[in-house]
């Protein structure tokens, strides 16, 4: 079942796997182990190398596919298999279109969703129906892991007993009644508007809602009813009850893997090791456990107890977490804002001449900073060479600061006095040495201000990086929207803050170092 | 005599309208020519057309025999000195960087620029002290010394002067007309002057051309223009400057 606000934003990865340092030290041992024989070598190259890469987990934005998604990397890591794990990348269009372009190599899904918003039929199918019909894209389906997610209902108990609700026909008596659904439960073929039709239920009062902000605005009275699935462990939490699906609307939602069928074999017979190994009563306590927790590697790790001693790390500290979202963050944002500088100076040297390319320069670098930065990210995330990645999260960043940088580069050498720059030709300067030696020194103000610009504005909108799991300080603040976790939210926000701040200060500094003193004066 | 440039049927017209009405000018080698009128008569024009500023619309200008052509006109650049109303110098470059300019961009040995430097400032009276001041912090009349500097730099053949004391204030005027005159004579320099002042042109001038409307009214000495003024508007012209004795 998919819990993901469909379209605005998708994906809340919670923290990026530090899996990518894990496996190349993985690596690291086994070439050393590789050296001392021959039998490792083979079994190396028969069991890993046929994968080069390491096996990329996805999961969708909410805890159980988080959970799952642990478990499967865990898992393919025990077989011998190199695995990563990208958390919460998005709903589940994303996640399908990135097993389509093998930015990922298995995810985990739900029948029902298969079904209905990938095989887009309102026929309930088998489960063999649903791999002749994936064998088509290439893609492989296990067995059922052995638990039924279905979607629910769920109310406030002190409510639900207050006007003696107990199934969803017994909503059409009370039209007064507001509903806070997810932005894909409202999206969705097998979601509220055939539910509505089908109970004929009069409520009009329906707004979109994050699902974890959901169970807020449930627990505040600001909602009422809310869409939930039936293992969320947050349903006890907040002593919400679920209403009966007395009509047998909703249909199953087995929980699966979906693969690539071109993964290797190994890998694949790991993942089918999972089916049948997980009923709903261990899945709502493994739920259970992530959210009290917030660590979903110990909540799959319970799965494992008892079977052989863990090999997953012990939890990062909060600092090791913090450099890393910080060093991430830097790199988002650094380097988009070089590849700005490189581009958008010689651009904006071209729009300072003016006529139609100038007139076109400017245009398309205001029409990109009047995109949404979602939508950018959005828009990027279908193309070929893009998808989800920390290259889309950069490509987004540089389109971002490129307006500032071209605008003021081109106003600054406009701003230059006609005397000024006749001199220079007067004084029969070549145009190289006009431009580096004149018109450039005395636009560089100008110039460093809009570098600076998009320098403070990609700080801040490099947080969304991690809606597309490129890490960044964003992770923890999407992470601790998605737990509905202040705390977990503020260790993210203060230190984009703290960055912004010290980038602006870094480039007071530069200004004294890089603007001729003739012009402070 | 000769002629170091020369102007022939030159014409220019600025969005349609004509700036300068088919004209023929000669600058004579040695001799401080001044070109006077009043604001838009074209004298700047002119001035623009033979440093490449702007191309004619038909005629020839040639400069030392050779017509000057979007080919050439870079090479002729560094023949030919300018010097504007504000001096046009460099705000992120200090005086002596203005001044030093293209000789280090045509790559002249250091002791020669050094040797050139200090003949230039002992020429213009220009303390050596602030050379390494940037052009804000210089007055007027010193910026307006720096950028002469700068235009003398290379030893340039022809000296084109747009108003160069149009914005000082009458004692530092005074006192930097005498300066320059001194100079021309000096270095023996072929000068093209713009001014809209009588006197400053009577002044200066080895010959003075008059022009209005885009059209050279009258050439000569400013007797010539005083005592046989070709039409009116030479004597309008002339009457309307009077000076302090006349009130």
């Amino acid at each position: 079942m998919i819990w993901c606000c469909a379209s605005r934003n998708d994906g809340f990865p919670v923290r990026q796997s530090d899996g990518l340092v894990r496996w190349r030290a993985v690596k690291k041992t086994r070439r050393l182990a590789s050296r001392r024989s021959l039998i490792a070598v083979l079994l190396f190259l028969g069991v890993a190398c046929a994968h080069a890469q390491p096996i990329v987990i996805g999961s969708k934005k909410f805890t159980e596919s988080y959970v799952l998604g642990e478990i499967a990397k865990h898992t393919l890591n025990d077989a011998g298999i190199s695995a990563e794990h990208r958390q919460g990348m998005g709903g589940t269009i994303i996640l399908w279109q990135a097993l389509q372009g093998a930015q990922i190599d298995a995810y985990p899904e739900y029948t029902g969703t298969i079904a209905q918003e990938v095989l887009k039929t309102d026929r309930v199918l088998s489960l063999n129906e649903i791999r002749d019909a994936l064998t088509k894209f290439g893609v492989g389906i296990t067995e059922p892991l052995g638990f039924n997610n279905t979607y629910a209902l769920v109310m406030r108990r002190s409510e639900a007993q207050r006007l003696g609700l107990r199934t969803i026909s017994d909503l059409r008596n009370h039209p007064e009644l507001k509903f806070g659904l997810t932005h894909e439960f409202l999206d969705r073929h097998d979601g509220w508007q055939p539910l509505r039709a089908r109970y004929g239920l009069p409520q009009q009062n329906v707004i979109g809602i994050d699902h974890a902000l959901g169970y807020s605005a449930l627990a505040s009275g600001s909602i009422d009813v809310k869409d939930a699935y039936s293992t969320d462990a947050k349903i006890g939490e907040y002593d919400l009850v679920t209403l009966e699906d007395d009509l047998q609307f909703f249909p199953r939602y087995d929980a699966v893997f979906l693969y690539r069928l071109a993964l290797p074999a190994p890998a694949i017979a790991a993942l089918r090791k999972l089916q049948g190994a997980l009923d709903e009563k261990r899945m709502i306590r493994l739920n259970a456990e992530a959210e009290r927790t917030k660590n979903y590697t110990r909540a799959a790790n319970l799965f494992f107890e008892g079977d052989r001693a863990s090999t997953i790390a012990p939890g990062e500290t909060f600092f090791h977490k913090l450099k890393r979202w910080t060093l991430r963050h830097l790199e988002l944002a650094g380097i988009s804002l070089v590849l700005s500088v490189i581009v958008g100076v010689p651009l904006g040297i071209l729009a300072s001449r003016g006529g139609t390319i100038g007139q076109a320069i400017l245009g398309f670098a205001g029409v990109m900073q009047t995109i949404p930065s979602l939508a950018l990210l959005a828009l990027l995330v279908p193309l070929p060479f893009f998808g989800i990645s920390v290259r889309t999260a950069i490509t987004a960043l540089f389109l971002y600061g490129l307006l500032p940088i071209v605008r003021n580069t081109a106003t600054g050498l406009q701003d230059i006095p006609r005397a000024l720059r006749e001199s220079a030709i007067a004084l029969g300067l070549r145009p190289m040495a006009r431009l580096w030696q004149i018109y450039l020194p005395m636009a560089s103000r100008s110039i460093l201000a809009g570098i600076k610009t998009s320098a403070v504005i990609n700080i801040g909108t490099a947080t969304l990086a991690a809606l597309i799991g490129a890490g960044g300080l964003g992770e923890p603040i999407l992470s601790g929207l998605n737990l509905n976790d202040h705390a977990t939210i503020l260790q993210g926000a203060i230190p984009a803050a703290l960055l912004a701040l010290l980038v602006q200060w870094l480039f007071d500094l530069l200004d004294r170092v890089v603007i001729p003193k003739g012009l402070r004066l | 005599m000769s002629a170091l440039v020369q102007l022939v049927d030159v014409s220019k017209r600025y969005e349609g309208a004509p700036a300068l009405h088919s004209t023929n000018l000669t600058v004579e080698r040695s001799k401080t020519t001044v070109l006077i009128g009043p604001s838009g008569c074209g004298k700047s024009t002119l001035l623009r057309l033979i440093i490449g500023l702007t191309a004619p619309d038909s005629g020839t200008i040639s400069f030392d025999g050779s017509r000057i052509t979007q080919a050439n006109i870079d090479t002729l650049r560094h023949r030919i000195g300018y010097v504007i109303q504000e001096g046009g110098l460099f705000p992120h470059l200090t005086a002596r960087a203005n001044i030093l300019l293209m000789a280090r961009h045509l790559g002249k040995s250091p002791e020669e620029m050094r040797t050139r430097l200090v003949e230039l400032c002992e020429l213009t009276r220009f303390s050596n002290n602030l050379l390494s001041r940037y052009p804000i912090e210089l007055s007027g009349g010193q910026r307006q010394r720096v950028s002469l500097m700068r235009a003398l730099m290379l030893s340039p053949e022809l000296l084109l002067l747009d108003e160069p004391l149009g914005a000082l204030d009458p004692l530092v005027r005074a006192s930097l007309q005498k300066d320059l005159k001194e100079i021309f004579a000096r270095l023996r320099q072929t000068a093209l002057l713009v001014t809209h002042d009588l006197a400053e042109a009577a002044y200066f001038g080895d010959g003075i051309v008059l022009m209005n409307g885009g059209r050279i009214v009258q050439q000569g000495s400013i007797n010539d223009l005083r005592e046989r003024p070709v039409d009116p508007f030479v004597s309008e012209f002339i009457n309307a400057q009077r000076t302090l004795a006349e009130i």
